[in-house]
């Protein structure tokens, strides 16, 4: 018995943590937020394909390394413990397990060995069927779509998109189609993108098991909240540490603030909330490909869990910093609103934690 | 990533449930007289608690690293098989062996630091359920300062004398023996001024007063000693040494004081209740804002289950570092039982405040009993506050409260 990560799985981490500690640095994260260094964040995602993450979750017998969710889930982990500005979840997660199961023999040919090389990339817009918000929506017919699909994830610098209708019908578009717009949507956190993708009468692909059956598109989004837990997961944690580290050394009244039991308690109150998370994520990544009746709850558990931690935890490390950590300067609401938005997207607590009741009923 | 305890266990889990099958509805001729087990069931064959506790040493599934000499099983500690087992008797409902701060934290610190007289004094009647030890440790005036305690032992020819005051004595009342702190150095530093006696409760002397808590149980006691004199040999380690030798036994605590699969036992049995019991024609179930609350509670459940799956990992393979993990195990498993018990009690409402014998009680009143209890494992075995100290302290290497002088 070993619940824990494999030695292979922790070098893999600490190859891309290293990575990430040398280019994702915070004058960098910063550079990307303001728009003004554009080929930083393509220059770290190519860095981080070199490393192997694009094809993780691609069988072999496509090109890619046909390792199991939970490398991906220690990879998402440093991403958000860096805030790390590249796509990760949508392209090299979500994607790839949506054509595994939704693709017929032909379109897992043709779209995974092209992940795995980098020549596809795919933002992912599945919103519309977890949770439809005012009029947005897309529907199918005659081989083309209509309608609009609301934060498609990674849709930026991506080649393709997979869209979802509310039947859990999974569609292949290429983004040089002339009928389709993408409109960039602003968030709180600049360390990723998000758009709003118009259809109009646009020609697209279905993914021929996904017109009958919703166990591919279940299958995408848990592991994709899976993803988002760890990458909450990781950011957490940097917040934690940036806290603790800031407490000991910061002095007021002749003393470190981190000897006072208020500042104490919120630190292993945030500690004691975190480490628990760990095990859930590496759990349920584990029971998403090796334990299929336990899998849908684990990831919906998994998700609005660690999304609840994490929020507590952004507001306390900010509080532990006092004025500082409410500055720019400082740098910490990267983290903060990382996990501000990780929250929300693939379904926010209360909806996923109503999916996890309906699993068992 | 492997679940799976291997082929070895699968045919101990078999033996182990046909050991069960073979005594199933024991019930005990001593039932209502021993505090320390459960009463047992029905229809099935009779015997003493002692008896059973034989047995369950005599299979292995009881006292299993214990040398035979002092009484136990003689074989190596295993931790999975002491799951299978704990799981097994828990499925099948039969009563596991007797457990109580003799046999958790007394019967450790005998075997690591105690003189080969008192092994062979104490280890095996204790292990036999025959001799029931209470733990001296707190006092009024020294409670998450422990260290200051004050009940005083002073060696008069080949005897200590002892004077003082104990509380939150659980067991007094049954118990045959007491391991003590007492303070036998007054001029040495606080830490350095204690020794760890063993003292019979039926010493002249010693006066016990139940102490009732808020569930109206008399689950403590307050121990009175008045020149108690006990023979000079009754002491673990040596003068002055006491405070090494009681924390030497905190290593051998039995697991988590909410283990959380037994918590999660508890969501299913509110998950059940919340399906029969109804609202306005609804069943609370179908009620969202109670629902959203369960499913809440769930989740926190679940992590703290594939937290207690990691830590156990960690025992089997040394090396991996879960030292705050076991530091937080006291304060979220206790936070986390008491949070569930209190929902079950918002979801009944008015049902919910029902009482001792009171008709229309749900599951024989023990939300609201273990509600109750659990604040008082909060604040019982070091509070969550202390516990917060120790995880900011020991885990974070955070900086200690500067010191008050003559503290």
């Amino acid at each position: 018995m070993y619940f824990g990560l494999s030695e292979e799985q922790s070098f893999f981490q600490d190859n891309v943590r290293k990575y990430l500690e040398e280019h994702a640095t915070i004058d960098n994260i910063k550079h990307i937020a303001s728009g003004d260094e554009k080929n930083l964040s393509a220059e770290i995602n190519q860095g981080l394909h070199n490393l192997g993450i694009n094809g993780l979750l691609i069988p072999e017998e496509f090109g890619g390394l046909g390792l199991d969710l939970l490398f991906a889930a220690v990879v998402s982990e440093v991403l958000g413990g860096s805030v790390g500005p590249t796509p990760f979840i949508a392209p090299y997660v979500m994607a790839p397990t949506a054509i595994k199961h939704a693709g017929s023999k032909t379109q897992q040919e043709n779209y995974l060995s092209k992940i795995a090389t980098n020549e596809y990339r795919f933002g992912v817009g599945f919103s519309e069927f977890i949770g439809k918000r005012n009029d947005a929506g897309i529907s199918f017919s005659d081989n083309t779509l209509n309608g609009r699909a609301m934060f498609v994830l990674d849709a930026n610098d991506a080649t393709h998109l997979l869209l979802a209708d509310e039947k859990g019908q999974i569609f292949v578009i290429d983004t040089k189609s002339a009928n389709i717009e993408i409109v960039q949507l602003t968030t709180v956190d600049k360390t990723r993108q998000y758009a709003e993708v118009i259809c109009k009468n646009l020609e697209a692909e279905l993914l021929e098991n996904s017109s009958d059956s919703v166990e591919p598109i279940i299958q995408a989004i848990d592991a994709g909240r899976i993803m988002l837990a760890a990458d909450s997961l990781g950011a957490s944690q940097t917040m934690i540490d940036k806290a603790v580290d800031y407490a000991k050394e910061r002095k007021q009244f002749g003393r470190a603030i981190g000897s006072f039991q208020a500042v104490k308690h919120m630190c292993a109150e945030m500690a004691a909330d975190l480490e628990p998370c760990y095990a859930l994520v590496w759990h349920a990544a584990h029971c998403h490909d090796h334990s299929p009746d336990e899998a849908r709850l684990m990831a919906c558990h998994t998700k609005a869990h660690v999304s609840e931690m994490s929020k507590g935890i952004a507001k306390k490390a900010t509080e532990v910093h006092g004025g500082m950590g409410f500055t720019d300067l400082l740098g910490l609401h990267y983290w903060f609103k990382r996990i501000g938005l990780n929250r929300q997207i693939l379904g926010s607590p209360e909806l996923v934690r109503e999916e996890a009741y309906k699993t068992q009923v | 990533m492997d679940l799976e305890y291997g082929p070895e266990y699968q045919d101990f889990t078999q033996e182990v449930q046909s050991f069960c099958k073979k005594y199933e509805g024991l019930s005990f001729t001593d039932g209502s007289n021993n505090p320390l087990g459960s009463s047992g069931g029905s229809g099935g064959p009779k015997m003493s608690r002692s008896e059973w506790q034989k047995i369950l040493i005599e299979n292995g599934y009881f006292a299993r690293s214990v040398p035979k000499e002092y009484g136990g099983y003689g074989g190596e500690a295993d931790i999975l098989r002491s799951r299978i087992i704990a799981a097994e008797f828990s499925k099948s409902k039969t009563p596991g062996a007797m457990g109580g701060q003799g046999i958790d934290m007394l019967v450790p610190t005998l075997l690591e630091m105690g003189t080969e007289e008192q092994k062979q004094a104490y280890i095996k009647p204790t292990l036999h359920g025959e001799m029931i030890w209470c733990q001296g440790y707190s006092e009024p005036n020294a409670g998450s300062d422990l260290a200051s305690l004050q009940t005083k032992g002073e060696l008069v020819g080949d005897e200590w004398v002892i004077n003082g005051q104990k509380i939150w004595t659980s067991t007094a009342q049954y118990s045959q023996m007491c391991f003590c702190l007492v303070r036998t150095e007054p001029d040495a530093p606080k830490h350095a001024g204690i020794s760890y006696l063993l003292i019979p409760m039926d010493t002249p002397g010693i006066e016990i007063r139940p102490l009732v808590d808020m569930t109206l149980k008399a689950g403590f006691n307050e121990v009175f000693f008045t020149d108690v004199k006990i023979p000079v040999g009754n002491i673990v380690g040596k003068r002055g040494e006491g405070w090494a030798v009681a924390n030497a036994t905190l290593g051998h605590e039995r697991g988590s004081l909410a283990p959380p699969d037994a918590t999660m036992n508890r969501v299913n049995m509110l998950m059940h209740l919340m399906k029969e019991e109804t609202l306005d024609g609804k069943p609370l179930i179908e009620h969202p804002i109670y629902r959203d609350r369960l499913m809440q509670i769930q989740g926190k459940v679940l992590a703290q289950q594939s937290h207690a799956l990691r830590l156990l990992s960690a025992k089997l393979n040394p090396g991996a570092d879960v030292k705050i993990g076991k530091m937080i195990q006291k304060l979220t498993g206790t936070e986390l039982r008491h949070e569930l018990e209190g929902l079950a009690i918002d979801v009944m409402g008015e049902i919910g405040t029902l009482y001792e014998d009171s008709p229309h009680l749900k599951n024989d009143g023990t939300w609201q009993f273990i509600y109750m209890y659990f604040l008082g494992l909060i604040i019982g075995g070091g509070t969550s506050q202390i516990q917060k100290n120790i995880i900011a302290e020991r885990g974070l290497g955070m900086p200690k409260e500067p010191k008050v002088e003559g503290a």
